[in-house]
């Protein structure tokens, strides 16, 4: 089932994300799809993640696509003109690449390049706009007209918890009207702070026509967090969360996360409009199957049967 | 585009003294006869886009985008955001309304939000802006706009086409 049939059914969607390597060779990629496959619905691969050079992320997908599972190709206006923002989602179309995650990304201040040009020259809400153009109306950002048009099934980001506040369902509303069909959103810890969003996201409808996949992380230990806290933009980290990571000893850590990332996505799967999770697992991919497993997800498959490792 | 990097200025104009403004400038056939003598004229049209400048920067830490937003985003330039989103925040705005790439300074968003909703203009916020042209850095805002030529900047339609142009 895609992602998008996954959505339009109703039943519990997940998707996870795999960061590809600094390197060029896609074999950690295949290693990492094939365990994941079963288990998810789609996994997204991004793109130069925290402004650090990666593998493409059209490369990465075409891999995970090969290895047998869906891709979510992540597409930032980091890096690229409208010019090569266009060009990439032709290529990923033509290739088979269906799932488009846009976002603005990260400012390469952040990354090992922070001496690079920031480009920016479309916005997330604007490349969203363009690429749904593209594909409906089968026309470039010029006017010019394409044969064929790309086929994509559209999804953004957002992040429920950061200022603005009161804006942020309506920021949603903005990506949505402009083309996303799924939203993956930032780091849920405080699920009554995801609920109050949630509830702006009804009122306003989006649910109905976007599938809000909330964002899940497995936090592996007290140092991870604390890097995720201070280094890791638009990331809040409430202080109970630390409390109980420090409270069991270190080598307990990475399982007590585990714990709490499947308590969060059982009180997630309660919230009205929940279209299901994505797990922010990135380097810690083997998490997947326990943390569905715990949370009761997927629960016909045994976490280690897929897993390989 | 600009030599200097976009920086988040907090605007030197009250938000209800700027909207006030806006009713003044607003395009009307006096402006428009204006306008058009005023770029007729080369050395004119240096002259006016300059006191242009000299006013907007001050007040609003103008870069002279030439596709002026300040009416819809509570007269807080988004063009200082790093990363000149022009509709909305990014996601890694601080939790005490923080730009991410200038901790010190406050996120032109959360600003312009706080200023808009003060005046009963938040939902300016919902409007989808256009891609801007990047051939117009430089010029004259404001006789772009008495010329008709900013009428497609934003909209509230989602379904227009992108990027046309009158």
């Amino acid at each position: 089932m895609s992602l998008r049939e996954r959505l339009a059914s109703g039943s519990f969607a997940v998707t996870a994300e795999i960061s590809p390597p600094r390197g060029a060779s896609t074999s950690k990629i295949t290693e990492t799809a094939a365990a994941l496959k079963d288990w998810v619905d789609a996994v997204n691969v991004t793109d130069n993640q925290g402004s650090n050079v990666r593998l493409a992320s059209w490369a990465g997908s075409l891999a995970v696509l090969a290895a047998g599972l869906e891709p979510v190709m992540q597409m930032t206006c980091r890096d690229r003109n409208r010019i090569a923002l266009q060009s990439d989602l032709l290529g990923a179309s033509a290739l088979g690449i269906r799932n488009v995650l846009v976002m603005t990304g990260d400012h390469p201040k952040f990354g090992d390049h922070p001496e690079a040009k920031p480009v920016f020259d479309l916005d997330s809400v604007q490349l969203l706009w363009t690429l749904r153009t593209m594909r409906d109306q089968h026309v470039l950002l010029s006017g010019r007209k394409l044969d064929p048009a790309p086929d994509c099934f559209l999804g953004a980001v957002e992040n429920p918890f950061a200022p603005p506040v009161p804006f942020r369902a309506e920021r949603l509303g903005k990506k949505v009207a402009a083309g996303a069909q799924f939203v993956q959103t930032q780091f849920v810890f405080d699920v009554p702070a995801f609920a109050r969003w949630m509830t702006q996201v009804r009122d306003l409808g989006l649910h109905e026509q976007c599938g809000i996949l909330a964002g899940v992380g497995a936090v592996r230990s007290v140092r991870a967090l604390d890097y995720m806290r201070d280094h890791v933009p638009g990331v809040e980290v409430p202080d109970d969360v630390f409390r109980r990571l420090r409270a069991v000893p270190a080598e307990q850590a990475a399982a007590e996360g585990v714990k709490l990332a499947a308590e969060i996505i059982r009180q997630l799967a309660e919230i009205p409009g929940v279209a299901g999770v994505h797990l922010l697992v990135a380097g810690n991919e083997q998490a997947v199957p326990d943390i569905l497993h715990s949370a009761g997800v997927r629960v016909s498959q045994e976490p280690g049967a897929t897993d390989g490792r | 585009m600009t030599a200097a990097s976009p920086v988040p200025v907090h605007p030197r104009l009250g938000t209800r003294v700027a909207y006030r403004l806006q009713q003044v400038l607003r395009p009307n056939a006096g402006y428009r006869w204006l306008g058009a003598r005023i770029e007729a004229a080369g050395a004119a049209r240096t002259l006016f886009t300059g006191a242009e400048k000299q006013t907007k920067t001050p007040l609003f830490g103008c870069r002279m985008c030439g596709q002026c937003a300040l009416p819809v985003t509570g007269y807080v330039c988004p063009m200082g955001c790093p990363k000149e989103l022009r509709n909305g925040p990014c996601g890694g705005v601080g939790p005490d309304g923080s730009c991410e790439v200038y901790p010190e300074r406050r996120c032109v968003w959360v600003d312009a939000y706080d200023r808009a909703a003060s005046q009963g203009r938040a939902v300016d916020l919902r409007l989808l802006l256009r891609p801007i042209d990047h051939r117009r850095w430089g010029q004259s805002s404001w006789l772009n706009y008495w010329q008709g030529r900013d009428d497609d900047l934003w909209t509230g339609d989602s379904g227009a086409r992108p990027g046309a142009s009158p």
